[in-house]
């Protein structure tokens, strides 16, 4: 029949050109620059939005959107807020200080507004972030019409159908490539599959990333560190390096994912009994970066997705493994698509299916120089007396709890600073908000 | 966009907590969205656990003295007006001329008066209406911390308040504490604005 020939036809025509164009310079690392073409496109159309938006509605509306909270917050830090409080010159208003960070907090604090979407100085002509603006022009809602229609009936099918071919292709590979014996030979092949498999996935979201610092890249028997916004995070990083997986032995399509790629290469995954048995958890851990041949391990100490306006401060756990420390700075721009996963609100396909209706997914990852535990306050202890048996032990035990914290703070404070985030700094005898700027 | 008209219907007796506490109807809907976040188990109320779970505030020294100020008389709930009300204090003074304001009516929540009051009430543990030395020294140690020697904490409190006090009974009352202060910007220290 002439009308399912007509069908086969258009099919046969699209997977040979998904094939052609996508498939196969993701297999060799090559970039057609068809998407560089899609990205400046729509730089263009977003820039001619703002600046639409910003002739018709009238100032204020505009600068209030970009406040990140719904308090005006005094970016003072303490010392001015305080009359030189060095424990000499205490006043009875220095309380006013403290009072007024208390309440504010009460009103709306920073680990909240971590936990919902950041919002957008500028609309980017997608719905749901589309919160303080109103009707500006016909040609405006035009624009808007087409990008919808673009974004759901043409980006969207596309992107599905590579999603799909990326994951089946990435649980066929590493199946088969788990069938070969240990060699060398086994080691390229699944890293061949893992990078080709990402970077497909990579492009399933239109994802564009820049990698900077690649010198710093992490080494084989290392721990890479990065702060967490979405899953896609691990797809961003494996596209340009193979890791070791970490995590809890899931269920559903995940926990097939999990199981086949575990075949290919050591991936850690544990049962949920196991997760509950910390030194269990840190033993496996040790023992996998104590071979040199294995791929670095990938861990998100954060402990949970944030919205990627600020670093929370991480879980000691991470730390107490040793080893070489590479960190890495992920940064979206919120712009093209937001990648926060806010798991309260959406569960995985809502997540999903949002994200590959949003523009594109685009970031910076930065790679850090590496840091140990060992390295960290080594010099300091030489002064001391001998001290033996017990006493050393626990000296021993305190300073490398020392170590483990100050690494800790020392890291999450690097990732803050190349983030150009805020930093809230602990306390230490005095409480203080202070604000690094700039990415070094 | 969005109708927040419609979204007013949620807060029980608007009219006269937005009279009371001279918050816009936005404000207060962002502080009931903000409560009900707060209200962990959704109980219609918040406990000392729910405030103590804020982060920034347990770092805060005063902390504890400022979730104390929601539970006044040892009353362990604090439903949405209550906590409005104690957020009032820190509404920014309007720009209406006080001169205007009728002298029958109470005093706004957000007066220079009842600020200076929250802040005095964060000294004054047991409530007697004057701060003590003691009471003083116990402050200073929340806010100093551990940098400063014992001593140096007594003497910095038998100076303060000795500057404050005027009538030598040896503590501070709340007038006194006004006059201390009068010279102060308190608007500007002790004001959060609520963006739209």
């Amino acid at each position: 029949m002439e009308g399912t020939e007509l069908a086969g036809k258009i099919l046969s025509t699209w997977l040979t050109l998904v094939l052609g164009l996508i498939l196969l310079p993701s297999a060799f690392g090559v970039s057609l620059g068809i998407s560089e073409i899609y990205m400046k496109i729509l730089v263009k159309t977003l820039e001619w939005a703002t600046i639409r938006i910003e002739k018709g509605v009238p100032k204020e509306s505009v600068k209030n959107s970009a406040s990140v909270g719904i308090i005006q917050r005094d970016e003072s830090p303490m010392e001015k807020g305080l009359s030189g409080l060095r424990g000499r010159d205490f006043e009875l208003s220095d309380v006013f200080y403290f009072s007024k960070k208390g309440l504010e907090a009460i009103v709306e604090d920073e680990v909240t507004q971590r936990f919902s979407s950041e919002e957008l100085v500028s609309w980017n002509l997608l719905t749901r972030t589309n919160i303080n603006f109103q009707y500006i022009s016909l040609r405006l809602t035009m624009v808007w019409v087409l990008g919808v229609i673009v974004r759901y009936c043409v980006l969207l099918p596309l992107r599905v159908t590579l999603a799909f071919i990326g994951i089946s292709l990435l649980v066929m590979g590493t199946t088969l490539v788990g069938q070969l014996p240990d060699s060398s030979l086994k080691s390229w092949l699944s890293e061949l599959v893992h990078l080709t498999c990402c970077r497909i996935c990579v492009r399933s979201l239109s994802g564009t990333i820049h990698y900077h610092n690649k010198q710093y890249r992490p080494q084989k028997g290392g721990i890479c560190v990065a702060n967490h916004t979405s899953p896609i995070d691990v797809f961003i990083l494996t596209t340009d390096g193979c890791y070791a997986m970490v995590g809890q032995v899931q269920g559903g399509l995940m926990g097939i994912i999990q199981r086949a790629i575990v075949k290919a290469c050591p991936h850690v995954w544990f049962e949920r009994s196991e997760m509950k048995d910390r030194h269990l958890v840190t033993k496996r851990l040790k023992e996998h970066i104590a071979d040199r041949k294995k791929l670095p391990i990938l861990i998100f100490p954060e402990g949970t997705c944030i919205n990627n306006t600020s670093v929370m401060m991480f879980k000691k756990g991470s730390f107490e493994i040793g080893g070489t420390i590479h960190p890495v700075a992920i940064k979206y721009n919120p712009q093209f698509g937001d990648a926060f996963w806010n798991s309260s609100k959406y569960n995985m396909v809502s997540y999903l299916l949002r994200v590959m209706t949003s523009w594109a997914i685009v970031c910076d990852v930065w790679y850090l120089p590496p840091m140990t535990r060992e390295g960290w306050r080594a010099e300091e202890r030489k002064g001391e007396g001998r001290l033996s048996g017990r006493a050393a032990e626990e000296l021993q035990q305190h300073d490398r709890g020392q170590r483990v914290s100050q690494l800790r703070i020392k890291l999450n404070a690097t990732l803050q600073t190349k983030l150009g985030f805020p930093e809230l700094a602990f306390r230490n005898g005095l409480w203080f908000f202070s604000r690094l700027g700039g990415r070094g | 966009m969005g109708s927040r008209s419609s979204h007013a219907a949620l807060i029980p007796d608007e009219d006269s907590l937005r009279r009371e506490t001279g918050f816009s109807q936005a404000s207060l809907l962002r502080l009931y969205h903000r409560f009900r976040a707060l209200d962990t188990n959704k109980k219609g109320y918040l406990s000392r656990m729910d405030l103590q779970q804020i982060g920034a505030l347990a770092v805060n020294p005063l902390g504890d003295r400022i979730i104390d100020s929601f539970f006044p008389d040892g009353s362990l709930q604090v439903d949405f007006p209550d906590f409005v009300r104690v957020l009032a204090h820190f509404r920014p003074a309007d720009d209406e001329d006080a001169g205007l304001r009728d002298p029958r009516e109470p005093e706004p929540l957000n007066s220079r008066m009842n600020k200076l009051r929250f802040a005095f009430q964060l000294y004054d543990l047991d409530r007697d209406g004057k701060i003590s030395r003691h009471e003083m020294l116990q402050v200073l140690r929340l806010m100093v911390g551990v940098q400063v020697t014992e001593e140096q904490l007594e003497s910095i409190a038998e100076r303060t308040v000795q500057e404050a006090d005027e009538d030598g009974d040896g503590a501070v009352s709340f007038l006194e504490f006004a006059k201390s202060l009068e010279k102060m910007d308190i608007e500007q220290k002790m004001s959060i604005r609520i963006l739209k």
